[in-house]
This record gives C-alpha cells, sequence and structure tokens, in this order.
C-alpha cells in the first residue's frame, strides 16, 4: 500500500502524544488532516499586524 | 370539562397555553395527547433518546392545581418541550449523543433553559438524539440510529441537534431546544423545514450543558411558528453567573416586536461566497424570501471563506482538546467518524490557532461594520435539501465533497461571531431548505420581525409532513 505523505507525521505526532492509531484509521485521519491542513494554511496567509488581538480576550 | 386539542400533534405552543391557561384544555391531556403522538411517530423518526413521561405527568398534575388554585400559570402553560440530550435533565445521565458518557452519574438538576422555561409553564417531556459530542451536520448517530427527516424518512433532518428539528418538524413537540456551534440549530431547521434561533453569543447561558467548542457555542430553540421561537427565546432570556460568557444584559422581550413588520428596515443578500455552491433550490429559497421583502441590495461579507476556515480550525482544535483523553483511553467506543476528526486535530500545531482566533477579531470589526449600512442579511443556511441518510458526498460549484463537513458552509462564518441568526422554512416542494436572517450583535429582534412578516405573507411556513 502506498504511503500517504503524511503518515510519517502522523506516526510521529502520535507517538509523541501518546494517541492511538488503528492501521485502517490512518486514511481517514490524513485525510482530515490534509483538510485542516488547508484550512490552516488559508488563515495562516492572511496578513495581520503584529499587535492583532485575538478574539476572545481574557478580562480579570 | 377537559376536552381535545383540534389539533394535537400540529398545534402551536401559543394556543396550547391559551387552551391551558382558559381551561379549555388541561396540562394533562395536552401531556398524554404528546406522549401518544411519540408513541406513534417516534419508532420511525428516532428523534427522543429518553422519554420523560413520569416526570412530565407530574408536572402537569402540578400546573392544573395551580390553575385549580387560582394560580397564573405563565405564557408556556402545558406546552411540551424536548431538549438535545447534552442539556443536563435532572435524573438522566448527560449523552450529548456519546456511548461514553452513559457511564456517567445522573445530572442532579436541569439546565438553567429548562428550569426557565418550566417557570413559564412549559412541560419537559424528553432528551432528544444527536450527532455524538455535536461535532456533526448529518443527524446521524453510530450509536443511537440516525434521527429521520419527517418529511423524508431516508433522508438526514441535519445536525448536530438532529432529534430536536425531527421532533419539532414531526409534531412530537412544538418547542425543542438544541445547541449551535457551527450550525447546529440552523442546518436541522433548514433541512427538516421549521424555524430554530440562535442567539446572540452570550445571550442564553449554556452552563450544565455539555460543551463542544467554548468560543462558538450557543443554546437556542426551535418551533413551528415564529410567535411560538419568540415565546421560547423570551422565557430563556436572563444573565446567569455560572456561565463566564453569559452577557448581564437586561432581558429584551421580542413577542410584543414581532407585529412591528420589517418595514423600514435595511435588507440586503449576501453575496460572493454566499452566492456560490448553492444547488439551485438555494437559490430559490433566497430569491424568494429576498423578493417578498423587497431586498434588492446585494452586501459583500469580506473574506467569509477565511472565516469558515478559521472557525473549522478552532472548532477542530477545541473539540478535540475537550476530548483528548476520551480519545486515548477510549477510543474504540466513538463513532470513528468523530475519533478520526479529533485525532487529525490533536495533531494541528497551536501556532494555527492562535492566528485563527486573531483573524476572528478582524473579521468581526469587518462585519460589524456592515451593520451601519444595513439591519440584516439575508444567506442561504444550507447549500441544498435533506441528502440522503449515509450519503457522504455531494458536489458544490462542481467539486465532490464530504455531506459531513460541508451542511454548515453558509452557517460557520456566521456563528463564527457570534451573530443572531433566525433560520426560516421556505416550503418548496417536494423537500422544505431554510434562509438565514442575520442581524447585529444583541439584535434578535429584528430577525425575528423580518421572519414573522415573512410568516405573514405566507412566504415561509413549517410544511407540514405526511405522517
Amino acid at each position: 500500500m502506498t504511503r500517504n505523505p503524511l503518515d510519517d507525521f502522523i506516526d510521529a505526532a502520535a507517538r509523541a502524544l501518546d494517541l492511538p492509531i488503528g492501521e485502517t484509521w490512518r486514511p481517514a485521519i490524513a485525510a482530515n488532516l490534509r483538510v485542516t491542513l488547508e484550512h490552516a494554511a488559508a488563515v495562516e496567509a492572511f496578513p495581520l499586524p503584529d499587535d492583532a488581538e485575538p478574539g476572545p480576550v481574557f478580562k480579570a | 370539562m377537559d376536552s381535545m386539542l383540534v389539533d394535537p400533534a400540529w398545534a402551536s405552543a401559543a394556543e396550547i397555553a391559551r387552551a391551558v391557561n382558559d381551561g379549555t384544555i388541561t396540562a394533562a391531556r395536552v401531556v398524554e395527547e404528546a406522549l401518544a403522538t411519540i408513541s406513534t411517530r417516534d419508532p420511525v423518526l428516532n428523534a427522543f433518546t429518553a422519554v420523560t413521561d413520569a416526570r412530565a405527568r407530574a408536572r402537569a398534575k402540578e400546573l392544573d392545581q395551580k390553575r385549580a388554585q387560582g394560580q397564573s400559570l405563565g405564557p408556556l402553560a402545558g406546552v411540551p418541550f424536548a431538549v438535545k440530550n447534552l442539556f443536563d435533565v435532572a435524573g438522566l445521565p448527560t449523552l450529548a449523543g456519546s456511548k461514553i458518557n452513559r457511564e456517567l452519574p445522573p445530572a442532579t438538576c436541569d439546565a438553567p433553559l429548562i428550569e426557565r422555561l418550566e417557570a413559564a409553564g412549559a412541560i419537559l417531556i424528553g432528551a432528544l438524539n444527536m450527532g455524538e459530542y455535536a461535532y456533526d451536520f448529518t443527524g446521524e448517530n453510530i450509536h443511537y440510529g440516525p434521527s429521520r427527516n419527517p418529511h423524508d424518512r431516508t433522508r438526514m433532518t441535519g445536525g448536530s441537534s438532529g432529534g430536536s428539528g425531527g421532533a419539532v418538524a414531526g409534531g412530537l413537540v412544538p418547542i425543542a431546544l438544541g445547541s449551535d456551534t457551527n450550525g447546529s440549530i440552523r442546518v436541522p431547521s433548514s433541512l427538516c423545514g421549521i424555524f430554530g434561533l440562535k442567539p446572540t453569543y452570550g445571550r442564553l447561558p449554556r452552563n450544565r450543558s455539555f460543551p463542544f467548542v467554548s468560543s462558538f457555542d450557543h443554546l437556542g430553540p426551535f418551533a413551528r411558528s415564529v410567535r411560538d421561537l419568540a415565546l421560547a427565546y423570551d422565557a430563556m432570556q436572563g444573565f446567569d453567573p455560572d456561565d463566564p460568557v453569559c452577557s448581564d444584559r437586561a432581558v429584551e422581550p421580542t413577542v410584543q416586536q414581532l407585529e412591528a413588520g420589517s418595514d423600514g428596515l435595511r435588507i440586503a443578500v449576501a453575496a460572493g461566497y454566499f452566492a456560490k455552491g448553492l444547488f439551485p433550490e438555494a437559490r430559490i429559497a433566497v430569491d424568494r424570501v429576498a423578493a417578498a421583502l423587497h431586498a434588492k441590495a446585494d452586501i459583500e461579507i469580506p473574506q467569509a471563506a477565511l472565516a469558515r476556515s478559521a472557525a473549522y480550525l478552532i472548532t477542530t482544535i477545541e473539540g478535540a482538546s475537550l476530548h483528548l483523553e476520551r480519545v486515548r483511553k477510549r477510543a474504540n467506543d466513538f463513532d470513528p467518524a468523530v475519533r478520526d476528526r479529533f485525532i487529525a486535530a490533536a495533531m494541528v500545531p497551536g501556532t494555527l490557532a492562535a492566528k485563527a482566533q486573531k483573524f476572528r477579531r478582524w473579521y468581526r470589526a469587518e462585519v460589524l461594520n456592515l451593520f451601519s449600512g444595513v439591519d440584516a442579511i439575508l444567506a442561504p443556511a444550507t447549500p441544498c435539501t435533506a441528502p440522503e441518510i449515509g450519503q457522504q458526498t455531494f458536489r458544490l460549484d462542481g467539486i465532490e465533497m464530504p455531506v459531513r463537513a460541508n451542511l454548515g458552509v453558509y452557517t460557520q462564518p456566521i456563528s463564527f461571531i457570534g451573530l443572531p441568526v433566525v433560520c426560516v422554512p421556505v416550503p418548496l416542494s417536494p423537500l422544505p431548505i431554510g434562509v438565514q436572517i442575520i442581524s447585529a450583535p444583541w439584535r434578535e429582534d429584528i430577525a425575528l420581525r423580518i421572519a414573522y412578516a415573512l410568516e405573514k405573507l405566507g412566504v415561509v411556513a413549517a410544511p407540514r409532513p405526511n405522517l
């Protein structure tokens, strides 16, 4: 079976985070991770100033 | 003399309350009618996971005694309602659609919204099916079976408040409560052809409900008429210090505002992102609502696609954080579709979520600016009418997309910044579909007034299913 390009990352992250990965789960995990990283890349590419505040602001 | 309701499975909450208040019918009779309807229809619709019949009968008896003593019963006197099973209900474990939560001890008291509806005279009659841990737009559930759409039982209700949509659209209860993190009230409202209100973020207290994404979680009502929606909403308003994001604004009743109508309100139609990827029925529904309101102006919500991406990202990361330990220890007890999303999300670097929260503030400022020029914005609620149960993909703008993640493509950019929305049902044939009426923060009254005007015009209505 061909390995997904994200498989090495998934294996390393699963070990680091102590996450169980069943062999049959891997394609769905990889597909979800790919979509999530695409959304993240789109957001990451949007320019914001260094002093941009996040949405939820803690108030003491 | 106790009489029958003219049409017990389709009476509105307002009609029931009037009849119970004036003594035309007893609350006990209303409850028996509702229990009979549930016992006939729920085996088909699979909306309920618990029917609290003993509690409902006891409560009805109490109300009837109060009336006999001349006490006033409230604006929702004798109205049966049910809640998505992520609300705490005294005596039941708060399932949140999961198998794992069956092991939780039963809740010791009701969620505040249940207490408030009951204080207005309503009667809790059960807990409703939902997508596992609310990470869902379909209404399917691997542990409890899918909620089924009353208009076509082979089709989805939408989710995650699937049982809430099915129970109200199917005539099992006139009012239900659900939650909406990214669209989980508006999507089932759309696919089931009923009214749904997602209030402003922070309007209604969420304590004693099982969370999903604290940044985005909202609770709200479903109904078959705008008046019922407003009656339920008004009864639930008010500060609760036990929800740290609940606003301490004064109660702002809306029922008396409904008749003010939509005249003089500036209403625009969301363009760009919200005009792409629609199936023809979604376009027809928006056009029909816009024409009835004489809403001719288009408005561009800036960077709505990025808002959806950022909402997607924060949702999956916050959700995974909430469930990380359960995923580690109980992976095989999750719906695999939910588990695999959480596992993937746990691997996403936190740096990316932080950027999404910063974008959120930028986007909020941009969208709030739009409300200096308009009072309300119309947008589709879902790209299509109810898909088949089990359907995995659909084609949006020629691209094959997963149904589960994309039914909320038009709802996510709105809840992302907590705007209030009334989802109104356009009764197309063979299946209904919803339109979002979006207003500025804390202006639920405006969205409800517009919905009521549309209902009076006959443009929107909850169609009665053939059950």
